[in-house]
């Protein structure tokens, strides 16, 4: 079976796998990531959320094939622990998270919409932000970390 | 003094679960030295290295029972041991719920990890042995009394400038002496890092996705499996066609234990395929009953029954009462639900198993592993390494269970990933519970006498030592769940036993003329039935207390609603525990609380009506207490709730971090509201029909979040009281007041869905007008 070519956080991959396989399977168990989860495998909670070329994705149901030359970043893709993203920092500043285990689908997805929408109305980030679940329910922190963001944006 | 070598073992292993080698585990396993809390373990708990070690380069290594699953038990118990020793933070590496290297704690549970490794025992006191102890090395050592010295940063000085560092005093080596208890605690009035709101320690490692979860566990040779679970409750396997899977590529084996079916293959995906892909014949199930009915049901049934006060006068008082209010409440079953789907890795060979789970329990789950593999208790070492937060018994164990078994099956280290629908079709439920009311009200206006009769609907739970039935897989593998067995109540006696908060706070609480209620009301009987779930049950956050507090709040409401009195004043005044009284008073006082009657007379009968409502709480009878007003406005067209504000009152006793705290209060009432609004487990005949997140409803990022004041009240002369379970307990009750506040409409079920709140609507005094 002839490698699949995948370009991950700036690097280049070549995984032996089912073109089929779902793209987040590939990211934990191929290459080791821990930023996208396994939360539901449905598409409906947003743990596995990536960034495909720069737009946010499900990839607990994304076939590895689709993504063929697109570039695809993860949480760990956006900082590093010595010099998180500012979203990221954030994030640690507010303390938006309890288990943090849902983490990719809201920074990701926030990320995207404030950089598009740097003015975007509360009601615009509410809309963005509801096929999220947080089931901590850190919402308000996470609600006022993606507003710092977007402070830091103006 | 010896040489540590468990330090160097916990360098080697602890910190880097995946570098595991099979040589730790021949040795580390001696006799069971002795009771701790709830089952012996190999480490001692009266030793002070079961605890501690202090390396040559002066860093604390802790070793604790009590795990974090993101509610900051990791920083906070950080905090405690900085605290204790008297030094920075950043020099103190706290080891987690390991089988090897830390004491047996039990379960982290029950808001009981403050309580206990902060209060008299344990991590607390270890720590305050072990400062005590390297003052009077150090006074040895520069030849001045210990009461002369000063401790900072680690090092022990004299008033002559000559000074000595922990590293210097016992660096690498064992303490060898015993726990003391009367070794002495630092004063919260002396407290440097304890009471201030360090930032969460694993914060930078979340948000930038570089913080191990379970589910990110790798080992050598591991491979993938999943289960296959039943289609309904109580079905059994009659065949199984592993032929229909013969063409998955990696596949490696399906495995049959019983009723329990899994696959094993290469990779994850390969699974995933086989488990949709198997063909399993399965016999019937046993049906389940109409969920429409279920709660006369639940009423119908045998129960184990248990009379927590009875006064013996309260018939009478209802008999000869001129005013007597009665209502029923009832509580849906609700799940964990947790963000991930449950994982877990196991590595079991011939003699030995190494398991990483994120279990609340790594004793009670090593000794589930040795039931189920047969492998003697000793050769089985649980790694505790977090999951998606849990709120009481998620499927943690369960797939624990489900990779030990998969690995046993094919001799290697296999990872298990559940899906959603696995998860949420046969977890351990929040139970379904009724709760019946009944009050007189004496001429004044006061309420001369209570009663409250609540069923409950329980099946199997936390596994515990003992018990590997109580979750899916034990049963599924054989094993049987504890079950219920009918029982007549006796009458109370010793003292009370207010843990599952089925006394009602106004209850004065005499059991043999002692009162350990919190209230004043004299005349009260409340009798607890248990019955047989059909469901398995568990745990769920503020497990019953909910439930029971629900019913006990909207029902105080309802009674000072009928007497026109307002609902704060009326709650004082049956009141006797300050520290309830307290954070009633708090929370009314910051909410701006508007005293008067409910409902409010200016409200419109339709459109959109505003209103506010109190709930509080004296978690456990003495374990945290909180008070809670919400605002909520009802779009009465609709039937749609939003709350607007919150605000709460707290008192957890001595706050040990702030910022940790407000986390779990905002969280809490949040959640709560999530599991008021919308959150409810649906079936139908045969099985559940709530099996992901469209059929389930969990408020999403989406979801207005209204603003949450915190007050906390600092008590730091009380005991260390959980702050986990709290907030969350009162949300339903808030809730459901304020709507009634607002709109005069009583909710008495949960979830408040449109609907409900729309025949709530409805049947309002005077018709809907809406």
């Amino acid at each position: 079976m002839p490698g699949i070519s995948l370009k991950v956080n700036g690097h280049v991959h070549t995984v032996d796998v089912d073109p089929e396989t779902p793209l987040l399977y590939v990211l934990s168990d191929e290459l080791h990531l821990r930023g996208p989860k396994f939360g539901c495998g449905l598409a409906q909670c947003g743990s596995c959320t990536v960034l495909v070329q720069g737009q946010p994705e499900r990839s607990c149901v994304l076939p590895v094939s689709a993504v063929k030359q697109r570039e695809v970043t993860t949480l760990e893709g956006l900082g590093t622990l010595e010099k998180p993203h500012a979203i990221q920092q954030a994030f640690i500043d507010e303390g938006a998270a309890q288990c943090g285990f849902c983490l990719s689908g809201v920074i990701l997805t926030a990320k995207v919409l404030i950089d598009e929408n740097p003015k975007a109305s509360d009601e615009q980030i509410r809309e963005s932000m509801s096929s999220i679940l947080c089931r901590c329910f850190a919402h308000g922190r996470m609600v006022r970390a993606i507003k710092r963001y977007q402070r830091s944006r103006a | 003094m010896k040489e540590i070598s468990r330090r160097d073992f916990v360098k080697a292993s602890g910190a880097l679960v995946v570098c595991f080698s099979a040589a730790e585990l021949l040795h580390p396993f001696a006799q069971a030295q002795g009771p701790f809390d709830t089952h012996p373990s190999h480490i001692d708990p009266e030793k002070l290295d079961s605890w501690l070690a202090v390396g040559s380069d002066g860093v604390v290594t802790a070793y604790t029972g009590k795990c974090d699953f993101g509610q900051g038990m990791y920083t906070v118990q950080t905090q405690l041991v900085a605290e204790e020793l008297c030094v920075p933070i950043g020099k103190v590496k706290l080891v987690q719920c390991d089988t090897s290297v830390t004491p047996d704690q039990g379960t982290t549970s029950g808001s009981q990890s403050t309580p206990t490794n902060f209060n008299a025992r344990n991590l607390a006191q270890a720590a305050a042995t072990a400062r005590e102890a390297l003052a009077a090395m150090a006074a040895q050592k520069l030849s001045v009394p210990a009461d002369q010295l000063t401790i900072e940063n680690g090092v022990v000085s004299a008033k002559n400038g000559r000074h000595v560092s922990y590293g210097e005093l016992v660096g690498g080596r064992h303490f060898e002496i015993t726990l003391n208890p009367a070794a002495k605690r630092r004063l919260p009035s002396e407290w440097k890092v304890l009471g201030k709101p360090i930032p969460s320690v694993d914060r930078t490692a979340l948000m930038t996705g570089s913080f191990e979860f379970v589910h990110n566990v790798q080992t050598p040779g591991m491979v993938h499996g999943r289960v296959v679970r039943p289609p309904e409750i109580g079905a059994a396997v009659a065949s199984v066609d592993e032929e229909s899977v013969r063409n998955i590529p990696g596949l490696l084996k399906v495995v049959v234990r019983k009723n329990f079916i899994g696959v094993v293959a290469e990779k994850q995906w390969q699974a995933a395929q086989a488990a949709k892909m198997l063909k399993v014949t399965w016999n019937p199930g046993s049906g389940l009953p109409p969920q429409k009915d279920f709660y006369d049901y639940l009423r119908k049934q045998p129960s184990r029954d248990v009379m927590v006060v009875n006064s013996k006068d309260v018939d009478d008082k209802l008999k000869s009462a001129t005013r007597v209010l009665k209502a029923t409440y009832v509580h849906p079953y609700q799940a964990h639900g947790s963000i991930g789907a449950s994982c877990a890795v196991a590595d079991v060979r011939a003699d030995r198993a190494t398991i990483w789970s994120a279990t609340q329990s790594v004793y009670p789950t090593q000794h589930g592993v040795s039931t189920l593999t047969g492998l003697p208790l000793d050769n089985v070492r649980v790694i505790f390494v977090r999951g998606a937060g849990c709120y009481g018994l998620n499927a943690a164990d369960t797939v624990t269970y489900d990779a030990a078994l998969l690995s046993q099956a094919v001799g290697r280290p296999v990872r298990v990933q559940l899906t959603r629908h696995d998860e949420f079709i046969s977890e351990n439920y929040g139970a379904a519970c009724v709760i019946e009311q009944q009050a007189a009200v004496a001429a004044n206006g006061a309420i001369d006498a209570w009663h409250c009769e609540t069923w409950t609907a329980s099946h199997g739970g936390r596994p515990d030592y003992n018990h590997p039935g109580n979750v899916i897989t034990g049963m599924l593998a054989g094993f049987e769940p504890e079950t219920i067995t009918a029982q007549a109540a006796v009458e109370p006696i010793g003292e009370l036993h207010n843990r599952n908060n089925a006394v009602p706070s106004y209850l004065a609480g005499c059991v043999d003329g002692k009162c350990g209620g919190a209230g004043t009301i004299r005349s009260e009987r409340v009798l607890t039935h248990t019955v047989n779930s059909p469901f398995f049950t568990g745990p769920l956050r503020s497990p019953v207390r909910l439930q029971n507090t629900f019913a006990h709040e909207c029902f105080m409401d309802e009674i000072s609603a009928h007497i026109k009195a307002d609902p704060v004043a009326y709650r004082l005044q049956h009141l006797r525990d300050t520290r309830v009284s307290d954070v009633v008073k708090a929370a009314a006082k910051a909410a701006n609380w508007d005293a008067r009657p409910s409902p409010k007379a200016s409200s419109a009968r339709s459109g959109t009506v505003t209103g506010r409502g109190i709930a509080c709480v004296a978690y456990e009878g003495d374990n945290g207490y909180a008070a809670l007003v919400a605002e909520v406005e009802v779009d009465q067209s609709t039937g749609a709730v939003q709350p607007r504000r919150f605000v709460v009152a707290h008192d957890c006793g001595p706050i040990s971090n702030p910022d940790g705290v407000r986390n779990q209060i905002e969280g809490g009432v949040l959640q709560g509201t999530s599991r008021a609004l919308g959150e409810e487990i649906t079936w139908d005949e045969h099985s559940v029909t709530s099996t992901d997140w469209e059929s389930y409803h969990s408020l999403s990022l989406g979801f207005p979040v209204p603003a949450i004041d915190c007050v906390l009240i600092d008590r730091p002369d009380a005991k260390a009281a959980g702050a986990g379970e709290t907030a969350i307990t009162l949300s339903a009750a808030a809730i459901g007041n304020a709507i009634f506040d607002a709109t005069g409409a009583r909710l008495r079920e949960v979830p408040f869905t449109p609907a409900r709140v729309k025949v709530a609507l409805a049947a309002r005094e005077g018709g809907h007008t809406a």
